[in-house]
């Protein structure tokens, strides 16, 4: 299996805090990594320092290294633009621009791209099917993005990150907010993707992360506890503490 | 093992832990009853043991139903997916050992008044003596969630088929001196095969154990003696 990513005794501080210590875990190319763990344990702060979102906020650091392709990113002079449109994120809470469906893609297209108005339809459209959105908008692309359902929201936001072709994408609890249908499609859409990416997702549901990943990361106060196949992590997991945590033991 | 956060939880998986060794016990009474009942002639203890199988039967579709609600509501994961799993698979076993011992009951019944000579009984005794241990060992095995001791039980299992073996011959020879011997020999062996049936249920459970305890199937092959059959093929 090849490592899309290679992540190397990463420690990362919020100021003076340790909120990661020492991580090593590697994603594998076009296969689904999961993170659980209880809140606060680090999962989201990994998926941002991946991408190195954590560089808006100043006082935060990150010191290892994490090897995109054998580069690590963490390098200054890293383009950070540049890496953002190639390890895409998705959120929590569907977060589409308040502009027209059509634009919420078109708009990044626009940004990183030179396209002729036939060349970004066709983006767009392509996009809108690969987040499996287009039969339920084609006929409403004008409308706001914001006067669709949650989870349509939610698969906009996925389209959006998919139209700038990105190789990894990270989602950070991207199903917590919606319903049951809602989230089925987006595990499906999850099964989809990763035949062209590299997935991971942080997520609380522990089902979910049985179901959409081939790998799991449990982690627990700043530290990864188990990395192993998934079908091995919810059936017979080597540590206490990770068994303790998915049988609903822990505190 | 810590307690669940949610405390019905462990209420739910021991509740099923207890109806298994209920069934145990009643398996283990159930086969003791049917080798004296067969040893001794008694038709009436033979009659108890056909009349309990009714509750290992109940017990069982209980504990299956009980486990499927859990995974229902509660999702289970890593060692209480396995204990749920395990406590459906030993419930079947523990079920079918009730049938077979209750198919010894009914051929007691069956042979009454043909008292079969002491020394053929004998074989009987011995091949239900060790499948009682083993049994017995093996539900112990469970109760202490004692990997080894499991292990022991699964190794030993050969003995029961080789025994099974001469003693299918032993029955044989009787049989062909005579005639009159056939009826009670047919009976005999037929119990002989339930009670070495007995045996592969508990190494059956054996193996399950180890799945419960470390998440591991056992990959190997038990070691098995030859067919029963082959002795049969004279030149």
């Amino acid at each position: 299996m090849l490592e899309k990513i290679t992540v190397k005794d990463l420690k990362f501080y919020y100021g003076a805090n340790l909120a990661l210590k020492g991580i090593n875990i590697p994603l594998y190319a076009n296969k689904v990594t999961a993170f659980i763990g209880p809140s606060g344990c680090g999962k989201s702060t990994l998926l941002r320092v991946l991408n190195r979102m954590y560089d808006l906020y100043p006082g935060q650091h990150a010191e290892g290294q994490i090897l995109f392709d054998g580069r690590n990113i963490l390098e200054p002079g890293e383009d950070l633009n540049l890496l953002r449109s190639r390890i895409g994120m998705v959120f929590q809470k569907p977060t589409p621009f308040p502009m027209t469906i059509y634009d919420n893609i078109a708009f990044g297209l626009k940004l990183y791209e030179n396209l002729s108005k036939s060349e970004l339809d066709g983006r767009v459209e392509d996009a809108l099917k690969r987040a499996a959105l287009w039969t339920e908008v084609k006929d409403k692309l004008g409308a706001n993005g914001l006067s669709l359902s949650g989870g349509q929201q939610q698969r906009l936001c996925i389209a959006r990150t998919v139209a700038i072709k990105p190789e990894v994408i990270l989602f950070d609890e991207p199903c917590s907010a919606l319903d049951p249908i809602s989230t089925a499609k987006i595990e499906e859409l999850i099964d989809e993707l990763k035949h062209e990416y590299t997935i991971a997702i942080v997520t609380h549901n522990m089902q979910q992360a049985a179901r959409v990943s081939e790998h799991t990361a449990f982690m627990y106060l700043g530290e990864l506890v188990e990395f192993d196949e998934t079908s091995k992590i919810f059936t017979s997991p080597r540590d206490q503490r990770t068994q303790d945590y998915i049988t609903g033991r822990f505190g | 093992m810590s307690d669940h956060t949610v405390r019905a939880y462990d209420d739910e998986l021991m509740e099923i832990g207890r109806k298994i060794t209920e069934m145990g016990g009643i398996a283990e009474t159930m086969l003791s009853h049917a080798i004296q009942s067969l040893v001794k002639g008694d038709t009436e203890l033979a009659q108890r043991v056909i009349a309990t199988d009714p509750k290992l039967d109940a017990l069982e579709r209980e504990i299956e139903e009980k486990a499927v609600l859990t995974i229902a509501r509660r999702q289970p994961m890593a060692i209480d997916l396995r204990a749920l799993v395990s406590a459906i698979r030993i419930a079947s076993d523990l079920e079918r050992i009730g049938d077979l011992a209750k198919n010894v009951g009914k051929r007691v019944v069956a042979i009454d008044g043909q008292f079969a000579p002491q020394k053929i009984v004998g074989g009987v005794i011995h091949i239900s003596d060790l499948a009682l241990d083993r049994l017995h060992r093996v539900l112990d095995a469970y109760a202490h969630r004692d990997v080894e001791g499991a292990m022991s039980v699964w190794k030993e299992d050969e003995e029961i088929d080789q025994l099974y073996n001469s003693l299918f011959r032993e029955l044989l020879t009787y049989m062909m001196e005579d005639p009159r011997n056939i009826g009670f020999c047919a009976h005999l062996l037929f119990s002989a095969k339930n009670i070495e049936r007995i045996g592969d249920h508990a190494t059956n459970i054996a193996e399950t154990i180890k799945y419960l305890v470390t998440g591991e199937s056992m990959t190997t092959d038990r070691p098995r003696a030859a067919d029963g059959y082959t002795p049969l093929s004279t030149p």
